[in-house]
């Protein structure tokens, strides 16, 4: 190691200089301004007035519980599944294990915009999806014209996107586990399902912290599925808090109101990465 | 004994198909979208082989869209966001690595925390900030914002820690300068971790879509998530030209992926997982 010279500060200067200018700036001006209104051309301190606002706005109620029920909904149900698949594929009994793992990662890399109106296609009323469902007997599914479907297929279209990603993550971490403890289970009696929740699971603890603070991230932010599959609708059953700072920064500018709400979502991230790290009780 | 363990294993294969399933399909309805014209998506009973429309639904879309100066736009702002971003990214994190200076762990978590919060809480500030300078509507806009991206320091700074530290010292010892040593020594053997730092940074900005939503102003600077997101929500949508614009965006980091899915994976995981 190399002490006290300037070698190391200019390799990190513009590093932090530009973290200074585009991030760190721009959140504690965001801060700044949900204290503040636009009265005139100047801004002034309000106090607290666009918080008050916010608990007698319903509309933002809405979008806090919509974010809520596809948080819960969608977040345990992608990491249930794509630790299943994980398990699958680390299993020794099973072939063409490189196909299936980069079959279930492809959805992964579409880009949000491309997978939300893929979707917006497959799930019209005369779409593809009710096609393959009528089959069955079922339906037509009114998935994007109905408050309680929409809510339904932004959650499908999440799950196909990020399974396959959080599969990726989980494997990684399993392939750290030693066959013998699935070896030593198997013959004191114990059966496969028994071993996924005493040996996978516990296993996967740390890595399943970091998937879920990164799911909860970008579910609280959800904005781009929103937008594109269902525009926030109908009747704002899928207005999200992301698409509501949008709405009103960008569509009413109402700077002060949208940091407001920007400032609603950092503090949820807050407390419930926090929540999570107690949940799984990891001390580092 | 064997009848079970047979049922187990016909039981894994039967569930992983359904899901190969489910994952492919969507991929497959695309092509079968973006080769037929609008109606035969929503036909009864579905068309399910490509067709032979593919390259009027491409004309249908360059006439909405001017799709390849948006190509254009969204390959020289993603390119030149990876090589600007990646030498940023570099540097900081060689220096996180390999040396210690004051306020070297400080700034270091100050920039990790920085990754939990939501983008969401900059962008208002940051379009101020391009609206006051009349930098709206321009590349720099797209591209600047981000250059200081942390997951990435992170991900290099990984890397660069397991590089031998008394190998530096070595080259130290025989004269060579700290710039040298970098470029010339360390720089070279890091080829896979910039391989991997690339592809994420490049699928980054080529995903990208709240700020230049936002940022840009004007058709001809649209990127390609900015330009896709336009074609719906007007009366009448053209679903060919709508599918073939998502294959446009997707094949190519699909065939990406494809050729160097061992970098991507491990560039996704970083080192989160040791």
């Amino acid at each position: 190691m190399n002490r006290s010279k300037p070698f190391p500060y200019l390799l990190i200067a513009p590093a932090v200089l530009l973290f200074a200018v585009f991030t760190a700036y721009p959140i504690v001006a965001s801060l700044l301004l949900s204290f503040q209104k636009k009265v005139g051309a100047t801004y002034e301190f309000v106090g607290l007035d666009n918080y008050v606002r916010l608990l007698n706005d319903s509309i933002f109620w809405q979008a806090l519980e919509n974010t809520f029920i596809i948080f819960i909904f969608q977040v345990p149900i992608m990491l249930f599944l794509a630790m299943c698949l994980a398990s699958l594929l680390n299993s020794q009994l099973l072939k063409l294990k490189g196909f299936f793992r980069v079959s279930f990662f492809l959805p992964a890399v579409t880009s949000l915009v491309a997978y939300s109106l893929l979707f917006s296609i497959i799930l019209q009323d005369n779409g593809i999806l009710n096609t393959i469902v009528g089959v069955f007997g079922i339906g037509p599914i009114p998935w994007l014209s109905d408050p309680f479907w929409a809510k339904v297929s932004i959650i499908i279209a999440m799950i196909w996107r990020w399974t396959g990603y959080n599969m990726v993550l989980f494997l990684a971490a399993l392939q750290n586990v030693p066959e013998e403890m699935y070896e030593a289970a198997s013959i004191d009696g114990a059966g496969k399902i028994r071993q996924f929740f005493s040996i996978t699971i516990p296993s996967l603890k740390p890595i399943l912290l970091f998937a879920g603070i990164l799911s909860t991230i970008g579910t609280l932010q959800l904005f781009d599925e929103p937008f594109n599959l269902t525009q926030g609708g109908p009747a704002d059953s899928t207005m999200t808090l992301g698409l509501y700072i949008y709405e009103n920064g960008f569509e009413y500018f109402d700077f002060s109101y949208g940091s407001a709400v920007a400032y609603v979502v950092v503090v949820l991230v807050a407390i419930l990465s926090f929540i999570q790290f107690k949940f799984t009780g990891d001390k580092s | 004994m064997k009848t079970k363990q047979l049922i187990g294993k016909v039981g894994m294969y039967v569930f992983l198909s359904l899901f190969l399933v489910v994952s492919i399909f969507p991929f497959y309805w695309m092509l079968i979208g973006s080769t037929n014209s609008s109606d035969k998506m929503f036909a009864f009973p579905p068309t399910l082989l490509p067709g032979g429309e593919f390259w009027t639904n491409l004309s249908n879309l360059d006439a909405s869209v001017g799709i390849w100066r948006v190509l254009f736009n969204s390959l020289y702002v993603s390119g030149l966001y990876v090589v600007l971003a990646l030498a940023v990214s570099t540097m900081a994190a060689y220096a996180f690595a390999k040396f210690e200076f004051r306020g070297r762990n400080v700034i270091f978590t100050i920039f990790i925390l920085s990754m939990m919060i939501p983008y969401q809480a900059t962008i208002i500030p940051l379009f101020q900030m391009m609206t006051d300078y009349g930098l709206l509507n321009s590349y720099f806009s797209l591209i600047a914002p981000q250059l200081c991206y942390p997951f990435a320091i992170f991900l290099m700074r990984q890397n660069f820690v397991a590089f031998p530290t008394e190998l530096l010292e070595a080259a130290r010892l025989d004269g060579a300068g700290e710039w040298r040593i970098f470029t010339s020594i360390v720089l070279p053997s890091m080829k896979p971790a910039l391989a991997a730092t690339s592809i994420f940074l490049f699928m980054y900005q080529w995903n990208n879509f709240m700020w230049p939503l936002v940022a840009i102003r004007t058709p001809e600077m649209y990127t390609f998530p900015v330009a896709l997101s336009t074609l719906s929500g007007v009366s009448f949508t053209d679903y060919g030209q709508m599918m073939v614009g998502i294959s446009i965006a997707t094949i190519p980091i699909m065939i990406f992926f494809l050729a160097l899915q061992k970098h991507f994976v491990s560039g996704m995981l970083g080192s989160a997982v040791k």
